[in-house]
């Protein structure tokens, strides 16, 4: 460790005085470090919460842009075009730098009537980065066809099906592109109301004990006792029929977040107690502060590195809740877009037998989860850097 | 020292800990000898290595610790009488040689315990399991043996005491309830880790007085680390004074007290208040505070912070442990040139 | 205070001794009258939490303190003695008791009546130091801030006087000013119990409470601390409670000492005399406890039987009594009066007048 020999020499250079040797840099460095810093150095010593981390951002940048990274119109239907095949993307032409990819012919069974689709390696459908293709809002601020993928040539017949198609025809890679933004979302959004409450709740519960505090906790239990899928099945069954897809959105993420905050309220409470008792806390008190500032500078500080750790794990429960729901026709309802209404398109086995391609939504899932989780670990494990 | 052959006999022991940060050298050349009846004191601040020391003779390092080199010889008797000296450094820690010699020949006193008794089997439960495992005797045989050892370590009412558990007795009395379980396969060396820093000084001393008769009684050696100078002085009859994972000196308990070579006895036995001293004066004081074992200084550990530093030689080199006078050995340059070759 | 270097400054020095004795500057006015304190905690059972009994911490405890000088609360652990000295910082409300206290402008006040808003004036005017250097910090402040808190609450909000005021306290207790931007992470044991001290300075108390400063601290380190609390107390014209178990460092520091047994006061006397000639059979115990650091001074030899007993339980008359060896009749009957046998010595024993203890030193 250089910094450690830095400051060692240091030390042995000037033994004679060592109340007067300026400290090195690095030592400097950690001792002005705050908890953020450090939580954040221990955080990227774990290379594979690292590497996950990085996952889940470019998860958010497809939540952010989806029409960017879709290919095609997640909408557009054509029952001609049902069940095509992943291509997949060949990125050198020879020995250049071209990406293409082979075109899908499709031929008439004659004697089922299904179209059949075989992969043409000889046509090839070039790819160019930053292409035009349908219009859309970027960000909901201007108006712009640019694509990160698309055909050289958008004006031609040539498709690009880089998960194949469903049985309406409609291109799985864009579809999967929406989806990944209504799943993502309803995972934060349910958890950051979750925390809200848990927080609120929580804290009121352990700060101010009492018969409030018992309130809370019965609350809390009677909530975890209960089946959450039972539950859910009767929230999301008295949702009007007639609401729009975003009402219905909304009202799923609160359904999660109204179930989901009692195991992160426990935990606030906890710390609260336990936080209470700490001697930098009593100093805070025998010093004047008031009881505010207390909350507020001694208290809340210290545990949100954990709560941020917690809520990390809880988003992944709350995707897989979603699609859960979803893929038993309970959550979000097409014609809204999201993994767990994807994957209901795989509901039969002879569609995945058929159509293996309509499973990648589930591998998104996979990964969207082990993705969180490896972080939340990783952030939990970094979460109290001053443990030793 | 003596001429018989001492029961424990530790040569340059270095325990090492492998960490992500860097390599913390608990225990970085350690030598001492343990004859049989002596109460042999370690005594040493926070990170000098004397538990570690302990753990490693006991082969309880957990990892990333472990032991690098050096020997450490135990004389036990065989089963046929016969004297043998093993190297416990060359056993496996998990292999049965030495899960015989843990318990049966080096018995553990621990600071905690409360962490030492399992708290869903009794009391007598435990001890009878201790008991079975390294003697040849029957369960009933070996409850009158643990019956028999809480009334020598004078715990009230012992035949009610077997069946309780420990959160059912006081601090006193589970430090008893220890020392019970420890001495009963009669071991020849007991290692008292601390046994008094989690108890008051009134239970601390009946513990002393009880481990100091039984040592009288069995003729046992025990090891008693401590960071607690009055203690040491009042329990052991030597003394090793340890700093940063060095033996910075030892020899007889009164040389130690009363005529300590080493800087940093002499700075720390003059520190400490005294019954006999003039109150609210100012302490002669040790500068600086302990490094952390990462930022090990370069040569004697001890000498940023060391009044008789030789400039150019102290933090270069360091020294090596050297018999002076008859009885004391140290490590300092002020009284001999001999080094650690590097 | 500009230039002060009271202490060895941090790193910088070689061993010093200064054998000059300073007897603390101490008057005979009471800075602090606690009378016949109690502290209860309720044993709560069953599911509606009655009270089926109580936790007598703190019973019935009347001492002083007078202005400038050092008071030592002795004892073995769950005595009372932490409780006690809580409750006089209202950390904990008193259940029953007086806590008059003589304010800087010279007008008596008990705390033990005061609301929580009503103390908040009076809480710079006594401070506290804690045992653990580790848990009494908060780990996400720097110094600027840990240090610079009581002052921004109780008035100076103006953030170049309160830099200023840092860096003075900063030398005062011997750590560079330039460390005020580090957290706490970067110092050791011994430095951090001078961040606290210079925490409870930062308000210009007048009583500072200083639970076990020491204990948690390497010896070696220890008299770096008891040093800078002698200089700062002889500086700042203090006044010290020193709670502690340990009685050679309480013998150096204090001027008088209170021993506490199960939730009472056993005995308060000045320190030398308390020493040489205890009164209570239980002070003479404790007395005898004490390992000393000299191997030709034997201690250890009056053995104390038994076990101390529950707060929650005590026996009859003098809580002492089962383990004393010299109780007769009426100390399983009556518990005794804390009482004045000489001048300035307090004790509560029947069989004060005629026993003859053995004291060391």
């Amino acid at each position: 460790m250089s910094q450690m020999e830095n400051e060692q020499q240091m030390k042995n250079g000037d033994a004679e005085n060592l109340g007067a040797v300026l400290a090195s840099k690095a030592e400097e460095r950690v001792s002005v470090a705050s908890n953020w810093k450090l939580v954040w150095w221990r955080f990227r010593k774990n290379k594979l919460a690292l590497l996950s981390a990085l996952v889940l951002i470019a998860f958010y940048i497809v939540v952010l842009v989806p029409d960017f990274f879709a290919t095609q119109d997640p909408e557009a239907t054509d029952a001609k075009l049902a069940f095509i095949p992943t291509q997949g993307i060949n990125l050198l032409d020879g020995s250049n730098f071209s990406p293409w990819a082979p075109a899908v012919v499709g031929k008439r069974n004659p004697v089922t009537l299904r179209m059949e689709w075989k992969i043409d390696e000889t046509k090839k459908i070039p790819i160019r980065f930053f292409t035009a293709g349908f219009e859309y809002k970027f960000l909901g601020l201007f108006e712009t066809n640019l694509h990160l993928l698309g055909p050289a040539d958008p004006k031609s017949e040539d498709r690009l099906y880089l998960f194949g198609t469903d049985r309406l025809g409609r291109d799985q890679w864009s579809r999967m592109m929406y989806g990944t933004r209504t799943s993502m979302t309803v995972g934060l959004v349910s958890v950051l109301l979750s925390v809200i409450l848990g927080v609120l709740l929580g804290g009121i519960s352990g700060y101010f004990g009492g018969w409030l505090d018992l309130i809370i906790q019965r609350l809390i239990e009677l909530l975890q006792s209960l089946p959450t899928i039972p539950i859910w099945l009767a929230m999301t069954a008295a949702l009007p029929q007639d609401w729009r897809p975003d009402q219905v959105f909304f009202a799923i993420t609160i359904i999660l977040a109204f179930i989901g905050w009692t195991t992160l309220g426990r935990e606030v409470r906890g710390r609260f107690l336990s936080l209470r008792e700490e001697d930098f806390v009593l100093a805070a008190d025998l010093a004047g502060c008031s009881r505010f500032r207390i909350i507020t500078r001694h208290m809340v500080p210290a545990f949100m590195s954990h709560i941020i750790a917690t809520s990390t794990l809880a988003i992944p429960v709350m995707i897989v809740s979603e699609t859960s729901l979803s893929f038993l026709g309970l959550g979000i309802r097409p014609p809204a877009i999201s993994w767990g209404v994807l994957l209901q398109e795989a509901q039969n086995i002879q569609t995945i037998a058929q159509a293996p391609w309509l499973l990648v939504p589930g591998v998104f899932v996979i990964i969207a989860v082990l993705a969180f989780n490896l972080v939340g670990d990783g952030l939990r494990d970094a979460a109290d850097p001053y443990g030793h | 020292m003596n001429n018989e052959t001492p029961l424990l006999s530790v040569r340059d022991l270095k325990t090492y800990f492998m960490m992500d940060e860097g390599v913390v050298k608990a225990v970085d050349g350690v030598t001492f000898d343990v004859y049989a009846g002596q109460i042999f004191g370690i005594v040493g601040e926070s990170g000098c290595g004397k538990s570690v020391t302990m753990k490693a003779v006991l082969r309880i390092v957990e990892p990333p610790g472990k032991i690098v080199s050096g020997q450490i010889l135990l004389k036990r008797k065989t089963a046929n009488g016969e004297e043998q000296v093993i190297d416990l450094a060359q056993l496996n820690a998990n292999s049965k040689a030495m899960r015989d010699i843990r318990g049966a020949e080096i018995a553990l006193i621990p600071q905690e315990p409360m962490a030492a008794f399992s708290p869903v089997h009794t009391v007598g439960d435990q001890i009878v399991e201790a008991i079975l495992l390294h003697q040849n005797v029957s369960r009933r045989e070996a409850r009158t043996i643990a019956l028999q050892m809480f009334k020598d370590v004078g715990i009230p009412m012992p035949e009610q005491r077997l069946d309780e558990y420990s959160w059912q007795l006081s601090g006193g009395l589970r430090q008893r309830a220890i020392i019970a379980m420890a001495l009963s396969c009669n071991p020849r060396l007991l290692i008292a880790d601390e046994p008094t820093t989690a108890v008051d000084v009134t239970t601390q001393a009946q513990v002393l007085r009880l481990l100091r008769r039984l040592q009288e009684q069995r003729h046992a050696a025990i090891i008693f680390i401590t960071h607690d100078l009055g203690v040491i002085a009042q329990m052991a009859s030597y003394v090793m004074v340890m700093y940063l994972g060095l033996v910075m000196e030892q020899g007889p308990v009164d040389e130690i007290f009363h005529a300590p070579k080493h800087p940093y006895t002499q700075a720390l036995l003059r520190s400490i208040p005294t019954i006999t001293m003039t109150p609210r004066v100012n302490l002669p004081t040790i500068s600086g505070s302990i490094p952390h074992p990462f930022n090990k200084p370069r040569g004697c550990p001890f000498h940023p912070r060391c009044e008789k530093f030789i400039a150019g030689k102290c933090d270069t080199r360091i020294p090596a442990l050297q018999p002076i006078g008859e009885k004391q050995w140290v490590s300092c340059f002020l009284y001999h040139d001999g080094e650690v070759a590097a | 205070m500009g230039q002060l270097f009271l202490v060895p400054r941090w790193g910088g020095g070689r061993v010093t001794n200064h054998q000059t004795s300073q007897p603390s500057n101490y008057s005979t006015i009471k800075l602090l009258e606690v009378k016949n304190l109690k502290k209860y905690f309720p044993i709560r059972k069953g599911f509606f939490r009655k009270t089926v009994g109580n936790v007598r911490a703190v019973d019935d405890v009347s001492f002083f303190i007078n202005e400038g000088e050092t008071l030592g609360l002795v004892g073995e652990s769950g005595c009372g003695k932490t409780t006690a000295s809580r409750c006089i910082l209202r950390a904990h409300a008193p259940t029953a008791g007086e806590l008059l206290f003589r304010t800087k402008e010279g007008s008596l006040v008990d705390l033990a009546k005061l609301t929580r808003a009503q103390l908040r004036p009076l809480r710079s005017q006594m401070q506290m130091i804690f045992q653990d250097p580790y848990g009494s910090l908060n780990p996400r402040m720097t110094l600027f801030d840990i240090v610079g808190e009581p002052m921004y609450v109780n008035g100076v909000k103006d953030r170049k006087e309160r830099v200023e005021r840092v860096a003075e306290l900063l030398r005062l207790v011997g750590l560079r000013p330039e460390y005020m931007q580090r957290y706490p992470h970067a110092f050791s044991g011994g430095q951090r119990q001078r961040i606290g001290i210079a925490r409870a300075l930062s308000v210009n108390p007048r009583l500072v409470v200083a639970d076990e400063p020491v204990s948690a601290l390497d010896v070696s380190v220890q008299a770096q601390i008891l040093n800078l609390m002698l200089d700062l107390q002889k500086r700042l014209n203090l006044t010290y409670l020193f709670v502690a178990h340990n009685l050679s460092v309480v013998r150096h520091i204090c001027d008088r000492v209170a021993v506490m047994y199960v939730g009472k006061l056993v005995e308060m006397a000045n320190t030398l005399e308390l020493y040489a000639a205890p009164k209570h059979p239980y002070t003479a115990a404790l007395m005898s406890a004490v390992p000393v650091a000299d191997p030709r001074i034997k201690t250890g030899n009056v053995e104390l039987k038994g076990e101390v007993p529950s707060p929650a339980n005590p026996p009859s008359g003098c809580y002492f009594h089962p383990r004393c060896e010299f109780a007769v009749e009426v100390c399983r009957k009556d518990a005794p009066v804390f009482r004045e046998i000489t001048p300035n010595h307090f004790v509560a024993c029947h069989r004060a007048d005629e026993l003859r203890l053995p004291g060391i030193a």
